[in-house]
């Protein structure tokens, strides 16, 4: 177990390695943010810009290099740098808004704000799968099977976007009518609260009910599909007919013989459902006006801030692979044929 | 039948029609209650936005002598907004903006992914090995980044081929591995063999004779790319990273309610809302409606 954990994570490099090169050129290449200052600077002054001016910027931002020197220099940090940049060394590069923003520092402190978001809308999506999936399953061809496909069919269609739009005012209306602040629909937390770690939590549970509840709303109907599919070919198989003929109780018959086989094709996608809840962080976090790394990559994207969009890039890789990981491990805690040795 | 003394076997010749497989398929997926009825939502909300425009006595343009913010009336059936545009007249608009970009996905992402996954379950080995490696690259860089900063680094306004030719190229890649797998298979069947003893080469094999077998896996996920691009398009629009004004947008028409859900100008929210939701509910069901059609194992008896 050890071994495979130890393989697969070495394998995790080349395939981020891979996928930084491809968004780096793409967003490298698209963008060029001293054009745009200069242009900025330029509308400002009303004078052209002065030579040294542009290649200062270029210095500072390593434009004066070509897209794969760049890269190699984001990576490694090797060569002739101002000290800022570097990822190997523990540097994530100068991002074009200047001093006032660290990149390092930004991702690090918005990265649990996201994370918080994005594992419990996850588990609850994956969650809500399984239980609906089921439910369809044993009642199949019955009005409540029927309900709940509908049902699914229907948040499949739904953009988040939407739904996140629907459910902030529709919880500031619900506050109103209370009047009472159940729901907190703007902000990850209380602004300026400080504590520890778990009274941070606490602080921000009434800010993620909602932006959970949509994200959860969007994310399960792929799965529960696949749930309901496999359980009902898991309770026509031959040995739920057998454990049954032997007398065992209906509920220990779904429980112990027919679910935990029935999991294992869920399994595969969880690792789906997580990038996908990292996709509506960016939407919830705009909408719900949270400051975490979701509002930052859009931030970055739309500055064209290379340095700061590779940042994103790079984590939210992270989780997506390791989310792969962990549902690999999943296979072989759910099913006994897979051994990892 | 006719009375005359024909010899019988040319009688039942007669009576039982030649049915092809598309017949079949075309059959069975018009017992589909959901699908049929969807199918011919989608129908009216295509004609809606492509033929609406010229029956519609407003464009989506604004308009000095339409009032701003005006409750739905006669003259604006679905209201008007605070620059003065006729909610209708937009509506027409964005939904034929989204359906364009939906078809363009759908068809040069299926285009794309049928040919790559054909290409790589067909060779096997190392280029099988290789172009598989590629897939696990773009499943881990975020969709939304990449689309979102290819489409916001134009310059000039963003158009709707802008937007349908980025997620084209970033939206194939399930595609990509249903019809591998499909291929996997297939290579190993004997027509196959045949044409290649036959002397066919490898792209024939490929175009002629893999990617037709698949035709079932492409159409089913064809529905399905037609309901993302539609998602992914708006929420790209909403985001301010797609379609820009003057032009149009169903992602735009939301953001530019904002948060008008439950006060007096909800219908700037529902409106173009509940169309996305048709749209890709719609379409969802007309692909399953497919894939039960489509599918060898399913017997006529509906239960």
């Amino acid at each position: 177990m050890v071994v495979f954990i130890i393989r697969r994570t070495l394998m995790m490099i080349p395939v981020l390695l891979g996928a930084t090169i491809l968004c780096f050129v793409l967003v490298d290449v698209a963008n060029d943010p001293v054009q745009d200052r200069i242009f900025e600077i330029q509308q400002s002054t009303g004078e052209p810009v002065p030579q040294s001016t542009v290649d200062a910027l270029e210095k500072s931002w390593y434009y004066d290099r070509s897209v794969p020197e760049r890269y190699w220099i984001w990576l490694t940090g090797l060569g002739e740098t101002n000290g800022d940049i570097g990822l190997l060394q523990g540097e994530w590069g100068p991002s074009i808004k200047g001093t006032a923003m660290d990149i390092g520092f930004e991702v690090s402190t918005r990265f649990w704000i996201t994370l918080r978001l994005v594992l419990f809308a996850t588990l609850a999506s994956i969650g809500l799968a399984i239980l609906a999936g089921v439910v369809s399953a044993v009642k199949q061809y019955s009005r409540t099977d029927y309900s709940l496909t509908f049902l699914g069919f229907l948040f499949l269609a739904m953009p988040v976007f939407w739904l996140g739009s629907l459910f902030k005012e529709g919880a500031v209306q619900l506050n109103n009518i209370l009047g009472s602040t159940i729901f907190q629909t703007y902000g990850s937390g209380t602004t300026g609260f400080q504590g520890n770690g778990w009274e941070v939590f606490v602080d921000s549970l009434p800010y993620l009910i909602v932006p959970t509840l949509v994200l959860m709303l969007g994310g399960y109907a792929a799965i529960s599909r696949y749930q309901r599919a496999s359980m009902l070919e898991v309770m026509n198989s031959d040995y739920v007919r057998l454990a049954r003929a032997k007398g065992v109780r209906n509920g220990t018959v779904m429980r112990r013989h027919a679910l935990r086989t029935a999991l294992i094709p869920v399994a595969t996608f969880a690792p789906l459902s997580l990038s996908a809840a990292m996709g509506g962080a960016m939407v919830t976090e705009s909408i719900f006006g949270w400051r975490g790394l979701g509002v930052y990559s859009l931030d970055a994207i739309r500055a064209g801030d290379t340095f700061a969009v590779m940042a994103y890039v790079l984590i939210s890789g992270l989780v997506v692979l390791i989310g792969v990981l962990i549902s690999d491990i999943l296979y072989g805690v759910l099913d006994p044929r897979i051994r990892y040795e | 039948m006719s009375n005359t003394a024909a010899p019988s076997l040319d009688a039942e010749a007669i009576t039982t029609k030649e049915r092809g497989q598309w017949a079949m398929v075309a059959r069975r997926f018009f017992r589909h209650r959901a699908a049929v009825v969807s199918l011919v939502l989608f129908i009216l909300i295509v004609l809606f936005a492509y033929l609406g425009p010229f029956f519609w006595k407003w464009d989506y343009k604004i308009h000095s002598e339409i009032p701003s913010w005006a409750a739905p009336s006669l003259d604006h059936p679905f209201g008007t907004d605070k620059a003065g545009r006729d909610m209708l007249g937009a509506m027409m608009q964005a939904t034929k903006q989204s359906l364009n970009v939906a078809l363009v996905v759908a068809i040069g992402s299926t285009v794309l992914g049928a040919l790559y996954g054909a290409v790589a379950g067909f060779y096997r080995g190392w280029i099988d090995a290789v172009m598989m490696r590629f897939l696990d690259v773009m499943f881990v860089i975020p969709f939304l980044v990449i689309t979102g900063a290819l489409a916001g680094a134009i310059d000039t306004s963003v158009r709707w081929y802008h937007m349908a030719i980025i997620l084209a190229v970033f939206g194939w890649t399930s595609i990509a591995r249903a019809v591998r797998a499909e291929v996997l298979s297939l290579r190993e069947k004997e027509f196959i063999e045949a044409a290649r003893s036959a002397g066919g080469s490898d792209w024939h094999i490929i175009v002629k004779h893999l990617i037709p077998n698949t035709m079932s896996v492409i159409i089913v996920s064809v529905t399905l790319q037609i309901a993302f691009a539609i998602l992914s398009e708006t929420t790209l629009s909403f985001l301010g990273l797609g379609i820009q004004s003057p032009d149009t947008s169903l992602g735009l028409l939301i953001e530019a309610a904002g948060a008008s859900a439950f006060n007096e100008r909800w219908y700037l929210f529902y409106i173009p809302g509940l169309m996305i939701i048709l749209i890709a509910l719609t379409i969802n069901f007309i692909g399953d409606g497919l894939r039960d059609a489509m599918d060898p194992r399913q017997t006529m008896v509906r239960r």
